[in-house]
């Protein structure tokens, strides 16, 4: 079977920085794929890139096995089928939650609030957010933002979803509602990467644990062996610093 | 009940606001009582400070002061219009657009190093001196266009460090999204930009309310040039005390009210 989204020898630097130093990544479709590993061990651009946010220096990403990564391809196609959510949420704060869901279905796909509405609304509803649709960003919890976030990228219908440790910036009591939107859309065999730091939700639903150490996958396996039986001493070392 | 804290507090208040009374008081006396035994004060008062003139011209000069409301209600769209353009102007990122982003850099390099009445002068005598037929000279036009072309220098570097301010991360979510960068810039940038720098451009639209005046010098009867009439007339200075009491009456409030929206907008930061 063809992986969905597919880096080969993927790198990235920011001047004598060499984040990403030849990363093979293989997701299929529907699964879902944890990164993880130490800050600046390159999660986060790796998955920056992996959405066109930041060029590639080499390497190619295969995206339902074309090219995306050719310099010079217009990225906005790709960052279509490519949904990302942040950790800092990145809502904007000018707009309620609802306008925040509708502006890129509206401007991208041309279509109107009207024939957007039930749709959108329906996301609402389904995460548990319909009350707040007409508050704006800042009269919302950092969980309930970052519920938005989540469903406005979804609003795009991408084929993929990105989360860059979306429950890093939260309290903790906060974090329990927004992993619980990502159970939900793991039941519907969205295919999500995630850069993560909760291991106990990695072993509990991820199809595939990658951990990441100086720009490289340095281990890869499914959670409950990567997790528990790493083979490689890194791994380890990370493993019982943070568990 | 107050608590312990709170009757210290109101104490210290009490103490400070009555420090703080006495000794303006104390300068203000001072003023009133010392002025007078200066010995040019009959002279300056009869001149400066009469009050028949003051009521016989006062109504006057409001008259006149409407037109400088008139030119700046016209103006102050076009300059919030032209410095907007010329902000985004400077924005762009297009090799086939670099002379425009080009101009706009010259445009306000040149409108803010030169002095505006320079610019009224040369705007207001010259582009008519090319003996163009009515209404086409008209100073109202072209000294418009003078201010106009200054202010929206100034205006379009605010609105610049406004949108250079919005956080990348805004943008790169927008783009995440799949959204065009023109998208990005009208509905995701500039919203979140301009709302930042209203305070900043209502400085500024502040000074040109005063720098209209400067209109009267090539035409215009506004309320400078009016008092100006006055003063010939009545051989008196009294009537531009009055112009000036009528700018403030404009000017103070709309200062303090940028002020407070600056403050607003420093504790919503924080």
């Amino acid at each position: 079977m063809m992986a969905l989204l597919e880096t080969r020898d993927l790198r990235k630097s920011f001047g004598n920085n060499h984040v990403c130093r030849g990363i093979d990544l293989e997701v299929e479709a529907g699964q879902m794929v944890c990164l993880i590993g130490a800050s600046g061990s390159g999660k986060s651009t790796l998955l920056k890139c992996l959405n066109l946010l930041e060029p590639i220096d080499d390497g190619v990403i295969l995206l339902d096995g074309q090219d995306i990564s050719i310099p010079g391809l217009d990225p906005q196609p790709v960052r279509q089928r490519i949904g990302m959510v942040f950790q800092s949420f990145n809502l904007f704060p000018h707009m309620t939650a609802r306008e925040n869901v509708l502006l890129a279905p509206r401007r991208v796909f041309g279509k109107s609030r009207a024939e957007l509405g039930p749709s959108v609304d329906a996301l609402f509803e389904r995460f548990g957010l319909a009350d707040r649709m007409a508050h704006y960003p800042d009269q919302l919890s950092g969980g309930q933002q970052q519920r938005v976030a989540i469903i406005r990228a979804l609003a795009m219908d991408p084929e993929i979803m990105l989360f860059d440790e979306i429950t890093s910036a939260l309290d903790p009591e906060l974090v329990g509602e927004v992993l619980d939107v990502l159970r939900q859309l793991r039941e519907t065999g969205m295919t999500m990467i995630l850069a993560t730091h909760e291991m106990g939700f990695a072993r509990e639903l991820a199809d595939k644990v990658c951990f990441l150490d100086a720009g490289v996958i340095h281990e890869e396996g499914a959670p409950e062996e990567l997790l528990t039986h790493p083979q490689k001493d890194r791994t380890r070392a990370f493993l019982s610093r943070i568990l | 009940m107050i608590t312990r804290r709170q009757a210290y507090e109101a104490r210290i208040r009490r103490r400070a606001t009555l420090v703080a009374g006495g000794s303006t008081l104390a300068v203000f006396l001072a003023i009133v009582l010392l002025v007078p035994f200066a010995p040019g004060w009959p002279a300056v008062k009869k001149s400066f400070f009469n009050a028949d003139v003051f009521a016989e011209t006062f109504p006057g000069l409001l008259n006149a002061f409407l037109l400088d409301v008139a030119i700046f209600a016209w103006s102050a769209p076009l300059i919030f219009l032209l410095g907007l353009l010329v902000a985004l102007a400077r924005d762009v990122r297009a090799p086939a657009a670099y002379p425009l982003k080009l101009f706009a850099i010259l445009y306000t390099d040149i409108f803010r190093g030169v002095p505006v009445i320079l610019v009224i002068y040369l705007v207001g005598f010259g582009i008519p001196g090319l003996g163009l037929p009515r209404p086409w000279n008209s100073p109202y036009i072209w000294g418009t266009v003078a201010l106009v072309l200054t202010y929206a220098a100034y205006v379009a570097e605010v609105f610049r460090t406004g949108i250079e301010g919005i956080h990348q991360s805004q943008r790169a979510a927008a783009a995440s999204l799949g959204l065009s960068g023109a998208d990005t810039m009208r509905f995701v940038i500039l919203p979140q930009a301009i709302r930042k720098v209203v305070p900043a451009n209502m400085n500024l639209f502040i000074a040109l309310q005063k720098d209209v005046a400067l209109l009267s010098f090539i035409g215009p009867v506004e309320i400078f040039r009016q008092a100006g009439v006055y003063k010939s007339l009545l051989a008196n200075f009294t009537p531009y005390v009055g112009a000036a009491l009528i700018f403030l009456a404009i000017t103070i409030p709309a200062t303090r009210y940028a002020d407070y929206l600056l403050s607003k907008q420093m504790k919503a930061r924080t």
